[in-house]
């Protein structure tokens, strides 16, 4: 269980040999990253070096545990790692040792414990069809949600899953998911979406946090502006290439080799708010656009179902051509009938020599 | 919570559907009614061909007039700017012609954006300027009525959005793409029943009345 007088922020950094250098250039890193201003710095430096360690509870529903592979494997320590290694994670069904009831004990002792204070993360939707698609110990994923978000100071639903449902809400929709936003209204709720996640996303929020005590500026679907801010479009490298017209139409031929735009590919990096483009993944070497595939639009809500991932985002996500076809026979039909019943009238009018009258020219239409 | 990605999802998908099928039903139910009408058999002996005059009016309609454009170089200069700009935008802008290839099977080249960009600012002045004139020249302010000012603003709103959404002026994005797919929804579902008819109609028209004529063996 957590010992929560294991010292500061700036001690663990220490004890992991970490210079106060190093420190500082990631607290300059990190203040630019989330947009604040360079006399933030010293304060942030500061508040981090005094920082105690927060205790998290982590809950994980319906989620593949990719969100946590993406937090957790990093090849060499970085400062992100340390801070990650540095709070008290309480309650961890993949990563902590304790099973079975030392486990549940483990999140009940840190909830009383750290009553109001403790960081709650999700990651994973929440299922409501049935309490019985998803539980922990016997205890369904709604319940136990309700339970761990009422004595949180705040929630950090992380992942596309527990920030909008993610695939297990995909059309349609078996387990009638529903993201942490639909249960827990009563606390801030700050959305780290992605599939997965940036990890530098969730280091960045917690330095946030443990610096002002509050949660960072966020955007319309409740993620941090500082990372969901600027679309992948608008920071992609291949942008130039969109702008002058140049696509690759295939993923081999000679547009794909010379990197030009993969719009036509089915990159959805115009609707897609994330900072791949600028953080990129794997300590910065490389993000899906860069290694030759577009974006699946994977920080959007209900990206599973916004069409192909490799249709262009101006296809619609219904079968356009079946559509148009169903329409042109409907219309011959209609017309051929239109034409029939105007033949019959014409006829008619032959027969008993009916004459145009000024009232049939004004007729519009 | 989700509501501009819903939305966006929605326009690219049920809506889309239905306002495809209400445009392609009604055009064809329009034309058919049209061409099916026929005329009644003239019984005078013709004094000339039909075709050809039919087919140089086509042409000789679809360039300005001398005479109009003395009299109202408005009403050609921004005709014709408002076309090209629609049409450009419409035909020649690449995640256009995706979506064409998707619906045809086939697409062509497109433009590069810059040209585009420019092409739908010259086609938003054009439809400015139409609209002014329509406002303030007296001829044209009598003979528009109701059903004009609608075309317009139909024809006006998915350019502006267009622009809008691709210079990112409106937030979030997906809002901005949804409500320019939406613009053309409302287009698409309208256009069978009103003057925009004419996209389809003008063609059949000008030769209509360029046969006609060469029937006569008068000059059209």
């Amino acid at each position: 269980m957590a010992d929560l007088t294991t010292g500061t922020l700036g001690d663990t950094l220490r004890r992991n040999g970490v210079s106060r250098r190093g420190f500082l250039k990631f607290c300059t890193a990190t203040a630019s990253m989330m947009a604040l201003p360079p006399s933030m710095v010293p304060v942030l430096a500061a508040a981090l070096d005094n920082a105690q360690r927060p205790s998290v509870i982590w809950l994980s529903f319906q989620e593949c545990t990719g969100c946590t592979e993406s937090l957790t494997r990093s090849h060499t320590p970085t400062l992100e790692s340390l801070i990650f290694d540095h709070i008290s994670l309480d309650y961890h069904h993949t990563l902590q040792v304790a099973s079975g009831h030392a486990a549940e004990a483990a999140r009940e002792a840190a909830m009383q414990a750290s009553a109001g204070k403790y960081l709650l993360v999700v990651d994973g939707s929440i299922p409501l069809g049935n309490p019985g698609f998803s539980t922990i110990a016997g205890v369904s994923n709604l319940q136990i949600l309700e339970e761990t978000a009422a004595g949180a100071a705040a929630v950090i639903a992380m992942g596309s899953c527990a920030a909008f449902g993610g695939l297990p809400k995909a059309d349609p929709n078996p387990t009638g998911a529903v993201a942490v936003r639909d249960i827990v209204t009563d606390k801030p709720v700050i959305n780290v979406s992605g599939c997965p996640p940036i990890p530098v996303v969730i280091t960045g929020v917690l330095a946030h946090y443990l610096t002002f005590g509050t949660l960072p500026e966020l955007d319309q679907y409740s993620r941090p502006k500082a990372f969901y801010g600027t679309s992948i479009h608008d920071r992609c490298y291949r942008r130039p290439f969109y702008d002058k017209g140049l696509f690759a139409n295939t993923f081999d031929d000679e547009g794909a080799k010379k990197g030009w735009c993969l719009y036509k590919l089915g990159c959805k990096g115009p609707m897609t708010y994330n900072a791949c483009a600028t953080v990129k993944w794997n300590e910065g070497t490389s993000w899906p656009v860069e290694s030759g595939h577009g974006c699946l639009g994977c920080s959007q809500p209900d990206f599973w179902d916004a069409g192909g991932f490799y249709n262009a985002l101006s296809i619609p996500v219904g079968d356009i051509s079946r559509t148009a076809s169903y329409a042109v026979a409907a219309g011959v039909a209609l017309g051929a009938a239109a034409a029939g019943i105007n033949r019959k009238t014409k006829t008619e009018a032959n027969r008993q020599h009916s004459t145009v009258t000024v009232d049939d020219l004004e007729k519009t239409s | 919570m989700n509501e501009s990605m819903d939305f966006l999802l929605w326009t690219r998908g049920t809506a889309f559907d239905v306002a495809v099928a209400i445009f392609v039903v009604g055009i064809l139910i329009r034309l058919f009614e049209i061409i099916s009408l026929g005329r009644a058999a003239n019984l005078a002996a013709p004094k000339g061909s039909e075709f050809l005059p039919g087919m140089k009016t086509i042409l000789t309609r679809t360039l300005p007039e001398g005479g109009t454009f003395k009299r109202q170089p408005l009403t050609i200069l921004a005709g014709y700017l408002f076309h090209i700009g629609l049409l450009v935008s419409l035909l020649l802008f690449i995640p256009h012609i995706e979506l064409f290839r998707e619906t045809f099977g086939f697409g062509w080249p497109g433009l590069p954006n810059p040209i585009v960009d420019a092409a739908a600012v010259l086609g938003i002045v054009g439809l400015l300027a139409a609209l002014w004139n329509r406002l303030t020249n007296p001829v044209m302010k009598l003979l528009s009525d109701k059903e004009d000012y609608l075309v317009w603003v139909l024809t006006f709103l998915p350019l502006l959005t267009g622009y809008l959404a691709y210079h990112r002026m409106i937030n979030p994005y997906p809002l901005a793409m949804g409500l320019h797919i939406l613009s053309i929804e409302l287009l698409l579902v309208l256009f069978p029943f009103t003057k925009l008819m004419h996209t389809f109609t003008l063609f059949l028209a000008r030769w209509y009345n360029g046969a006609m004529s060469g029937r006569r063996g008068v000059e059209s």
